[in-house]
């Protein structure tokens, strides 16, 4: 990896693990995880079953939370402060640039995805379960979910205001979980024209769904390995798009 | 034959250079440079002079890539400004800088050294080395959230000595500095041209321009007026002589020469030209007058400026400026009684 990306990826991390929010959100990830274990006393049923679902629902919704919050501001920020001069006056290219910002978030992520996983095992252990290679691999799905919510919201960054990046990102978010729907919706319309739009969309708009495991886990039944795999390259591939597009747009932006 | 041409390649040229901005409703066009034409020689500082507005960090920006002019040609010794080469030679300091407040002084100063790709034990040596020449020393750990803003223009000036630069480019660098961060910034500048760097800045601050410039550019509505040596403009400049004298009667006086005021007990006669300087004198002496002075009255900058300014002012802020060159206006005044 070049220095100057290198640079730019650690300044990024420090820039987002100084926020103050960030902190918060990695409490309040930790303290719902933690509470999953209530939750499973007032719970009828597999109490172990009950404390792995809150438990990984809450990582999982803190961790997305850091990921839009980051990701919608980070760029603009830089633009607004006027501190992307510094940077870009210097020989550093713009792609540098984008590259460098998404690998200090992806750092980020992982960082605040680590800290909770950990938490999450250590709790897991002490209320009597073992360690479960199928939850690292959920972490692990979930981290692919996150980088490519990190290159959705980075690229609305790079040309609009955080609201509205906020706005888009979440409408992607949402929509990206329910993108199966897309697809029975096709099988009831009639003009061929909106059967191909349906079909443009679902194939164009992230499918986030790909990346969520969490009834395999918990439920332990088995997995599709090369299922694990395509989703695996649909992230890789969903996310070098994205990061294509984001460059496209910033090389052309002007900075006045 | 190439050694010669490295010789004589300019620091910084820029050819022709035009830009249009476009408002983003009506998409209605606004040319804000319009063909700028200047060149900065190695070695020397110049001064980029103009109001708000004229264009000039437009054109700062279209040096250093942050805006894309529609047409012309900006060369960094020799090279296109966008190359990497060029930029490796250039060193930013942008108007009113806003650097990363969660770093301290030190951190700031590697990351910047980070985007150069310069080897760890120079970038150590260099910062310790920068932090003590621009005086921030002891200060080197702080947040710069608790920086002044002297102390930002500093650290800004340091991180653009970084990679030990060719030509440094600086956007209005005096602009809300206290006297003594003005009289330092000045020497800071004076030092770097000794040490054989290459200053081109903006500003609107004539004093400080005055005071260290080798050559100047004014800019005008988007294109240059006037470029020059300051020793050439200001010389070629002589506006009027000033004879200040005293011990003689106001009506003696008046009958030698009519143009004059009387301030403190002493006359100010002024003379458009130096040919009546020697009869004049004799006469005040033979009169029983006393010579205090005999003062050519150069043009300064600032008039230079103002002149050059003159026909493109809006008619409400003529006043104010005037105000501002109240004792140089007056001479010119008379010399024209």
């Amino acid at each position: 990896m070049k220095m100057s990306m290198k640079g730019i990826a650690i300044n990024t991390f420090k820039e987002s693990a100084r926020n103050k929010m960030f902190y918060l959100l990695v409490f309040f990830g930790i303290l719902f995880a933690l509470s999953s274990k209530l939750i499973s006393f007032l719970t009828l049923g597999d109490a172990m079953k009950v404390l792995k679902d809150t438990g990984l629902a809450a990582v999982n919704f803190f961790c997305v939370l850091i990921a839009i919050f980051t990701g919608i501001n980070l760029v603009y920020k830089e633009i607004e402060k006027k501190t992307i001069f510094n940077i870009l006056s210097k020989p550093v290219s713009r792609d540098q640039f984008i590259i460098g910002k998404f690998l200090g978030l992806a750092l980020t992520m992982l960082t605040a995805l680590a800290a909770m996983a950990g938490i999450f095992f250590l709790f897991v252990w002490m209320s009597g379960g073992g360690f479960d290679l199928k939850i690292i691999l959920y972490f692990f799905m979930l981290f692919l979910e996150l980088l490519v919510i990190v290159a959705i919201s980075l690229l609305f960054s790079s040309f609009t205001t955080p609201i509205l990046s906020f706005i888009f990102t979440v409408s992607l978010y949402l929509i990206g979980h329910i993108m199966w729907t897309f697809n029975e919706f096709k099988t009831v319309l009639r003009v061929p024209f909106w059967k191909h739009f349906m079909q443009g969309l679902y194939y164009l708009l992230p499918n986030l769904d790909k990346f969520n495991i969490k009834n395999e886990v918990v439920l332990n039944t088995a997995f599709n390995p090369w299922t694990i795999l395509f989703s695996v390259l649909y992230a890789l591939a969903y996310i070098l798009a994205l990061l294509a597009v984001t460059i496209l747009i910033f090389r052309r932006r002007e900075f006045q | 034959m190439q050694e010669q041409s490295q010789q004589t390649m300019k620091a910084l040229e820029i050819k022709d250079l035009k830009k249009t901005f476009r408002s983003n409703f009506l998409f209605k066009k606004y040319r804000i440079l319009k063909g700028i034409q200047l060149s900065v020689e190695k070695g020397e500082i110049y001064g980029f002079l103009g109001p708000n507005g004229a264009g000039k960090t437009t054109t700062i920006k279209c040096i250093l890539g942050l805006l894309f002019p529609d047409q012309g040609e900006i060369l960094i010794d020799g090279q296109p400004a966008h190359s990497v080469t060029a930029r490796r030679r250039i060193g930013f300091l942008p108007e009113n800088p806003y650097f990363y407040d969660y770093l301290s002084a030190r951190e700031l100063l590697f990351f910047s050294a980070s985007l150069f790709n310069l080897p760890a034990a120079i970038v150590r040596d260099r910062v310790a080395a920068l932090i003590h020449q621009v005086g921030l020393s002891g200060y080197e750990d702080l947040k710069l959230r608790k920086f002044s803003k002297g102390m930002i223009q500093r650290l800004g000036l340091a991180q653009a000595l970084i990679h030990d630069p060719d030509l440094l480019i600086l956007d209005e660098p005096f602009s809300g500095l206290d006297p003594i961060g003005r009289k330092d910034l000045r020497t800071l500048i004076l030092s770097l041209r000794e040490q054989g760097k290459t200053i081109f800045f903006s500003s609107h601050i004539l004093q400080d321009v005055e005071m260290m410039v080798d050559r100047v550019g004014i800019i005008l509505n988007g294109a240059i007026r006037r470029e020059g040596k300051l020793s050439e403009l200001i010389s070629r400049s002589i506006q009027y002589y000033e004879i200040v004298c005293a011990n003689i009667a106001e009506k003696e006086l008046a009958k030698i020469q009519p143009n004059f005021v009387c301030r403190d007990d002493q006359f100010f006669i002024t003379l458009a030209s130096d040919a009546d300087i020697n009869l004049v004198v004799e006469s005040i002496i033979h009169n029983g007058g006393r010579i205090a002075a005999v003062n050519p009255v150069k043009m300064t900058l600032e008039d230079i400026f103002f002149n050059e300014m003159q026909p493109h002012r809006p008619a409400t802020t003529a006043g104010g400026a005037d105000g501002a060159r109240t004792s140089r206006s007056e001479g010119a005044g008379r010399d024209n009684q």
